[in-house]
């Protein structure tokens, strides 16, 4: 069985590549590394496009160890990766629609996030002229006595993202759901063609709006990759502490939403006041209320004060003084309890092949935090735990979330401690030559991943893989058996991003 | 349970005092609003949201206005789940093509008389989203929008100021002959 080493020694390396190597090579390395991800023991991180070749990052499952393959497809085709590995589906329906590049033997050849409507096939490839007239999308047929169909969307109900949801239902219980996604696509990476690295990180922050922190972060660390440019300390801290204040206001958002979703408004109120305070002290801090624009390529815009780092602590003081009388609330409500025990069960294995990243994937048996697994400083030298659970139901997923409530408490008290004194900023060089970058960074919904590539100070070619991607799937297999009463319930749990994911 | 709730008896009440209503958003809406609107509204609104293509960053701050500290319901600002029973849809994110018509099926749902109100920068003209193959532009581009509220997203009360000038001015021009 050959390591990631020995693919890479296959293929032409490529230079300027950081921190991860990449190699460009053939068809045939490309399906060896397929079947590989196949057998489970590498991990599919990313797999994206451009305009005549194919990319795939992929992760050792026991070493951590990371790399980038590529491939030419000078006849627009490549061998299909989802074949031999189902998560890679979406992706190559995707690299169609964007590139106009197809995955020979493709299980599933509809379009994606093409709906038909953008006026041209390849967007970002030969940009062929097409009628914007819709064609209907083919859902998967479902047979058998006595089902019904319910569709729902892309307007929901709430005040939630826009997709369509396609459920076949046998009486009450789901007995398929089959999502289409696609209708918030606003082309940011075609947006981050040619544009200087301070637009790009301005649109890399508007991907996902609750993950804004965490997709700054992502794209200015690949940016700094790529450039090898070294961030002052005080910046690096920073963005921790940034970084954990998005996923302790998230996290709180999240368990009382899916608490509400049970009926149970009271710890949807009680929750929402928490991240309420999260949020203010956070525009106190740093000026912005979801701490938008603030992580930028080189380091940081905005610093804190004193008062700041004090308006922080108190509320950190706040939910540490009223948060476990919630989660013993939640603890001892058996009719909550009744709703999110057992419910949405996602099985371990399904996680492990996904390579399902956040609470998904640690409700479900995986220890996968990149924080941990990658620690990219200065989580190397911050004390915290990465809670697992094995029974992947939406009550795990609940459980993680507190959990992970308090790691983030501890991590920020941490990081206020050990702040570091000095520059939050390194200006940019602009280098005449293609550099390219790679990084992944641990959002509150899991690992956002970002490659690029840098010339002259302008952005050629960036992608931005949300977590989502490998989680959606995931939701169409858990709500299987359950009733369709229930699937607000796992879909909160889950809390999948619509923007990020059709970016 | 019970000592949560005796105690929220006994504790401070987080709800704020409303900001005052926004003088540029008041004028926005002179034309918008007839005197119709109050005999059959009252001093109430309910409100459908609709994403057309945003970041998810509006939908956070829309949430917001549901927490204790904000509780748009006391003005009678009420989120409801159909367009049916919407006097307002509040609209966020540059227009993307693959959801013009699902905006455009909305709008037509929901009864007259009925108001748009844009919400966030992107909902004006695009934003930095403005110029891509798939996207449409700002909400006006597709339906007819009565009041603009800006901000990347905009801050809980931005949001409150502007839907209580809605209100006065439907206020208003019932008073009025």
């Amino acid at each position: 069985m050959p390591s990631l080493i020995d693919l890479m020694l296959e293929g032409r390396k490529v230079r300027h590549h950081k921190p991860w190597p990449r190699a460009v090579v053939d068809a045939a390395v490309w399906e060896v590394a397929a079947s590989i991800l196949a057998q489970g023991r590498w991990r599919l991180l990313a797999l994206w496009g451009e305009p005549s070749t194919v990319h795939m990052a992929i992760m050792d499952g026991d070493t951590a160890e990371i790399a980038v393959v590529s491939l030419d497809c000078p006849d627009r085709s490549y061998p299909s990766v989802g074949k031999h590995h189902p998560p890679a589906i979406r992706l190559e329906r995707t690299i169609r629609d964007l590139f106009g590049l197809s995955a020979e033997g493709l299980p599933d050849p509809r379009p994606w996030l093409d709906h038909d409507r953008w006026g041209m096939r390849a967007p970002l490839g030969d940009r062929i002229d097409a009628s914007s007239k819709a064609a209907p999308y083919r859902f998967l047929p479902v047979d058998g006595d006595g089902l019904h169909q319910i569709a729902v969307g892309p307007v929901h109900a709430g005040i939630i993202e826009p997709g369509h949801f396609r459920f076949t239902a046998s009486g009450e219980t789901v007995v398929r759901l089959e999502q289409r996604l696609g209708y918030t696509h606003k082309g940011v990476e075609g947006l981050m063609q040619g544009v200087s690295l301070e637009r790009a990180v301005k649109l890399a922050g508007r991907v996902s709006g609750d993950s804004t922190v965490a997709y700054a972060y992502a794209f200015s660390r690949a940016a700094e990759a790529a450039l090898e440019l070294a961030v002052p300390d005080r910046a690096i801290w920073l963005r921790a502490l940034l970084a954990e204040l998005e996923r302790l206001a998230n996290h709180l958002g999240d368990i009382g939403a899916i608490c509400n979703d049970a009926s149970f408004a009271l710890m949807h109120a009680h929750c929402s006041v928490l991240r309420e305070s999260v949020l203010r002290a956070s525009n106190a801090a740093f000026g912005h209320r979801l701490m938008r624009d603030i992580i930028v390529p080189g380091g940081v815009s905005h610093d804190i004060d004193d008062a700041g780092a004090e308006l922080i602590q108190a509320a950190l003081d706040n939910i540490r003084l009223r948060f476990p009388a919630l989660v013993e609330l939640y603890d001892n409500t058996t009719s909550l309890q009744d709703r999110t025990v057992d419910t949405g069960v996602l099985k371990p294995a399904m996680a492990r092949q996904y390579n399902a990243g956040g609470y998904i994937g640690r409700a479900s048996g995986r220890a996968f935090d990149t924080r941990r697994t990658l620690a990219y400083p200065p989580y190397d030298s911050l004390r915290f735990n990465v809670p697992t659970m094995s029974e992947g139901d939406v009550n795990a997923r609940v459980w993680i979330r507190v959990r992970e409530v308090e790691q983030s408490l501890s991590l920020i008290d941490q990081i206020l401690d050990g702040l570091p004194s000095g520059a939050t900023r390194t200006p940019a060089e602009n280098l005449p030559e293609a550099r390219e970058g790679m990084a992944i960074t641990e959002g509150f919904r899991g690992d956002v991943l970002v490659w690029l590539r840098v010339r002259d100070g302008l952005v050629e070619r960036c992608h931005l893989r949300d977590p989502s991607w490998f989680q959606w799937p995931l939701l169409e297999a858990v709500i299987e058996n359950n009733i369709v009463a229930d699937f607000p319930l796992c879909n909160k749990s889950f809390n999948c991003s619509y923007s990020g994911h059709d970016l | 349970m019970r000592k949560l709730l005796f105690q929220s008896l006994f504790r401070r009440t987080f709800t704020e005092t409303a900001p005052s209503s926004d003088d540029a958003a008041v004028t926005e809406l002179a034309a918008a609003v007839g005197d119709a609107a109050r005999r059959r509204l009252g001093r109430s609104l309910s409100i459908r949201e609709v994403d057309a293509g945003s970041c998810n960053g509006c939908e956070l701050e829309i949430h917001a206005l549901n927490n204790a500290y904000y509780d748009v319901e006391r003005f009678g600002l009420r989120f409801v789940a159909s367009p049916r029973h919407a006097d307002v849809l509040m609209v966020t994110g540059p227009v993307t093509k693959n959801m013009r018509e699902a905006l455009q099926r909305t709008y037509d749902a929901t009864p007259n008389p009925k108001w748009v109100v844009a919400i966030g920068d992107c909902a004006r003209d695009g934003g930095c989203f403005a110029g891509s193959y798939a996207v449409v532009g700002g909400v006006s581009e597709v339906i007819p929008v009565d009041l603009h509220i800006p901000g990347c997203p905009p801050a809980p009360t931005a949001m409150l100021q502007g839907l209580l000038a809605l209100l006065e001015r439907v206020d208003k021009d019932a008073v009025a002959p």
